[in-house]
């Protein structure tokens, strides 16, 4: 029953389709973090008229399928005629899809804190930057960060569906080996290990903080 | 910059097929809504139970389902399964792999809004002659729902995008599954894909808009 045909250059090849995984994860979570905070600030800010057109994209970002909007960012590219890579396409799609949810986060850090607390700010003289830079963005972050770790891993088991524009990240990679050595149940659950080994800690460590943050409200 | 023509009547024209397509999507999530359910009331009462073995079985799926891409979940259903001599069909696996996702998040869920409903509630109804199978259901329970339904509506609509991976083990009914077979015939890639997305995010609104009728409905003293 413990007989495998599985070798270590088998499971080197799954830790790079891991690396793959982490590089494109590592990429939306950077660049989808910059959008919405972006996207996130302007719409706590903005009236809802003027932030209507970014809601609406946001939304269609967080209500269509990631694999039909990966398919839809490859097939456009190809039309255009931008000659990306599927990595490239990837994580340029990931990223907005990555944004549209950090937006909200975002949003919601920044509407919990109080308005008076701003206000008060303001009336110390400081400017709308100062205020932003100062106040509001370390009030918020208390409130918006377990979200956003909860976003990054969700954003890293959501890296699984580019294996359908033919990357080779972590499931593909297990799919690979599954094809030739026939031992799926096995080869899948070391895949499971594998994500689960990235994820869970950080969920744990996530909830914690949490709890930590919450003692202090 | 575009040498390409687009030609969206041909999408057009296929559009009942989607259309029927989007019907066995809707079909599929909800029947992993409403398992799913059932699932996460199990786990949640039995991640809260003294009994080891409940607990840990309960953990287990739901950290599983909460630390692992669905699409693995989904893989694990169609190819692992296999090596028990198990073999879903697609619709199958699909449906097991959102159902288990679902139960997972779901449980997490429940356990909070368990753990908000003050335990004089239960307390009451048993001395009032309920026995505890009765108490939660008639009194715990509803509670649960209405605190847990905005978090539900998000799953739902969550099982409604995730119908789309029926597509990477070869579901070829739901709507994205129509929409790779309408593809691979005519290789108009993006009309397709396009008028998919559409159908989708009007699905999605109609979840949202549902359940807050819903709500409207059965929340209101």
């Amino acid at each position: 029953m413990f007989d495998t045909a599985l070798t270590l250059k088998d499971l080197i090849f799954l830790a790079k389709g891991a690396g793959i995984t982490l590089a494109i994860t590592a990429v939306a979570v950077l660049f989808g973090t910059l959008l919405g905070t972006i996207f996130g600030a302007f719409k706590a800010q903005a009236s809802a008229l003027a932030a209507a057109p970014l809601t609406f994209v946001l939304d269609v970002l967080r209500s269509v399928p990631l694999l039909i909007q990966l398919i839809l960012a490859n097939a456009f590219q190809s039309i255009a005629g931008f000659g990306w890579s599927p990595f490239t396409v990837a994580c340029v799609m990931l990223s907005l899809y990555t944004s549209a949810y950090c937006a909200e986060i975002v949003r919601g850090g920044i509407e919990a804190v109080p308005a008076v607390t701003r206000r008060a700010a303001r009336s110390l003289g400081m400017t709308w930057a100062q205020d932003m830079a100062n106040v509001t963005l370390p009030m918020a972050l208390r409130v918006a960060l377990p979200g956003w770790i909860g976003l990054t891993l969700g954003v890293m088991k959501d890296t699984a569906l580019v294996l359908w524009l033919g990357i080779i990240e972590l499931l593909r990679s297990s799919q690979i080996l599954v094809t030739r050595l026939q031992e799926p149940l096995f080869i899948l659950m070391i895949t499971g290990a594998i994500y689960f080994l990235i994820s869970f800690p950080i969920a744990r460590m996530g909830g914690r903080l949490e709890a930590r943050w919450r003692e202090n409200d | 910059m575009f040498n390409y023509t687009f030609h969206w009547h041909q999408a057009l024209r296929a559009l009942p097929d989607m259309l029927w397509g989007a019907l066995v999507t809707i079909e599929v999530a909800v029947l992993s809504m409403v398992l799913g359910i059932a699932f996460a009331v199990l786990l949640a009462v039995a991640r809260m139970s003294a009994n080891r073995l409940a607990y840990g079985a309960a953990t287990t799926w739901i950290e599983v389902a909460r630390n692992t891409p669905a699409l693995f979940q989904i893989y694990m259903a169609h190819f692992g399964l296999g090596s028990f001599g198990i073999h879903l069909s697609p619709w199958w696996a699909l449906l097991a792999g959102i159902t288990f996702n679902n139960a997972g998040y779901l449980a997490e869920t429940f356990r909070g809004a368990l753990r908000a409903i003050p335990p004089t509630q239960t307390r009451a109804a048993r001395s009032l002659g309920m026995g505890p199978l009765r108490a939660f259901w008639s009194v715990v329970m509803p509670q649960m729902f209405r605190i847990s339904f905005p978090p539900m509506t998000n799953q739902m609509v969550w099982a409604i995008l995730m119908t789309s991976l029926g597509l990477t083990v070869g579901l070829a009914t739901d709507l994205a599954g129509v929409t790779q077979e309408l593809n691979v015939r005519t290789f108009r890639t993006f009309e397709f894909f396009a008028l998919a997305a559409v159908l989708y995010y009007l699905i999605a609104k109609a979840v949202m808009l549902g359940a807050r009728l819903i709500a409207w409905r059965l929340f209101r003293y």
